[in-house]
């Protein structure tokens, strides 16, 4: 119960308290003074190490749960092996050129300027295909504003009018259109930043200002020990 | 000795007086529900329909799929995303749901198979839980949507969960849920996401109500007594901002300089 329960609140209400109390004060402080700066400064940097370490936890449990279905023929089973060649070649890869191993000699570029095997299937594979996911947003925006951009009640329609007014006062196909437009060029513009500047604005604002006040009655929760999702457990 | 420097002087205005303010109300709102006072909470709707997506998942036969987003466990958005998955999955464990929580960040990984494997055994199904259940994909953001866009299509959910810290693979997800016929419920407090899954989700749960889910959902008084001290903070400062706004009409500034975070 103690190593499970009430020493990760303890550890939790220490680590949550300390940098709200040294946010307020200077390395001026009796005796606790010269802490302010590195509590400020270092802890954030001991949280990506702990991170690196359970990235390794995560590796194994992508080794174990796709050699699993490999070895069961599970639905799916090819896409594991691609899966695991992928992960071993850029990962051996990666390890021999971090530590400049025979003729894998650094991440990103040789000596002499030559991309080093990693970087070139960082360049040449996994920027492309992350760019063509990343290119896949702008048809999934299309279909979504064909589906939501409706006049079904009265709150749909001031959406499809709004999107309409920014989506000619922000494009160059509108820029294009608004100069057929008497007076177009004109007035859509400054409406289109008017409903940037002022209502998307305000609502943004709102919805930032109820969530800062969430996210700090949430963390009050986890100092006192209230929350403890994070460890698994249920509530108090 | 003079105290003065031992405070950053630009930081003992209006923050100090925001932090002591805001811990006293939801301090003492929390002692009172304690005493047995009554706590009133509106209904969210995206939580009252967990359920019913699960129902739909177990009728249909299909899978509940659970994203708790693409944050670390440091973030309070993949907290309070960790509140609701014990629930969802303590419904899946009574009604027999297949779920698979999938996770892009290994200390969510593992923080969320605690809170599953918890979630079943205190719905008293351990046997249904095994680890595959919580499966970590890759640390990569569009290789983790590709993965799971890829699941999607290939065993077709009937209900997702999007809850937690999303960047741009909001949409991608949202819209390959949409396309499989899954029942999909949101939660980010990423303001430029939010347009993102209230368009395309049945029921999307926007900034502050994310955090409230966990309270909500537990029904535990000293929860319950934390979203009634925030919602009255939240009230003081909107009064604030009248009362400002006003005096700024008026010229005066008092108010704004005391307010402001040099």
């Amino acid at each position: 119960m103690f190593w499970k329960v009430r020493l990760p609140l303890l550890l939790t209400a220490l680590v949550g308290l300390v940098p709200i109390v040294t946010f307020f004060l200077t390395d001026r402080v009796p005796l606790i003074g010269p802490a302010v700066p590195f509590v400020r400064d270092r802890v954030e940097r001991y949280m990506i190490i702990i991170a690196g370490f359970a990235l390794l936890l995560g590796v194994v449990n992508v080794l174990q749960g796709n050699l699993r279905r490999i070895e069961r023929r599970l639905p799916g089973w090819p896409f594991a092996i691609s899966l695991l060649a992928g992960l071993l070649v850029m990962g051996v890869f990666g390890i021999l050129s971090a530590f400049r191993v025979g003729p894998f000699q650094g991440l990103l570029a040789t000596p002499d300027g030559r991309a080093t095997p990693f970087y070139w299937m960082t360049i040449h594979m996994f920027n492309p295909l992350q760019a063509a996911m990343f290119s896949l947003l702008a048809f999934y925006i299309a279909s979504a504003a064909f589906r939501s951009f409706r006049v079904r009640n009265v709150e749909a329609t001031i959406l499809l009018t709004a999107a309409f007014v920014v989506m000619l006062g922000r494009t160059p196909l509108g820029e294009y259109v608004l100069a057929w437009i008497p007076g177009g060029e004109r007035w859509v513009p400054r409406l289109t930043d008017w409903i940037m500047a002022v209502p998307n604005t305000a609502a943004q604002r709102g919805v930032i200002i109820g969530a800062a006040l969430g996210a700090a009655s949430l963390s009050l929760r986890v100092i006192l020990g209230i929350e403890r999702s994070y460890l698994g457990l249920k509530g108090e | 000795m003079n105290a003065a420097p031992w405070f950053e002087p630009t930081r003992v205005g209006a923050p100090l007086v925001l932090l002591l303010v805001f811990s006293a109300l939801v301090l003492f709102f929390i002692h009172l529900s304690r005493r047995g006072r009554e706590i009133f909470i509106r209904r969210i709707a995206g939580i009252a329909a967990i359920e019913e997506a699960i129902g739909r998942a177990t009728e249909l036969g299909r899978k509940v799929l659970y994203l708790p987003g693409s944050a670390s466990v440091d973030d309070n958005q993949t907290i309070a995303s960790l509140a609701v998955m014990r629930h969802v999955a303590s419904l899946s464990a009574s009604y027999g749901a297949d779920l698979s929580v999938l996770n892009k960040d290994p200390l969510t990984f593992a923080a969320a198979r605690e809170t599953v494997q918890e979630a079943y055994l205190q719905a008293g199904r351990p046997d249904l839980f095994t680890p595959d259940r919580v499966t970590y994909v890759t640390y990569d953001q569009f290789a983790f949507t590709a993965a799971v866009a890829g699941i999607m299509v290939r065993e077709r959910p009937a209900a997702n969960f999007f809850i937690g810290a999303y960047q741009a693979e909001s949409l991608l997800l949202a819209e390959t849920g949409q396309s499989v016929g899954a029942m999909q419920i949101a939660g980010t407090a990423e303001v430029t996401q939010l347009p993102f899954f209230a368009v395309v989700c049945d029921y999307t749960l926007m900034g502050e109500e994310l955090y409230a889910a966990g309270a909500y959902l537990s029904k535990e008084p000293a929860m319950l007594g934390s979203i009634k001290g925030q919602d009255f903070t939240k009230a003081g400062l909107i009064l604030c901002i009248l009362v400002g706004v006003t005096l700024e009409i008026f010229g005066v500034h008092w108010l704004k300089q005391a307010m402001t975070i040099r």
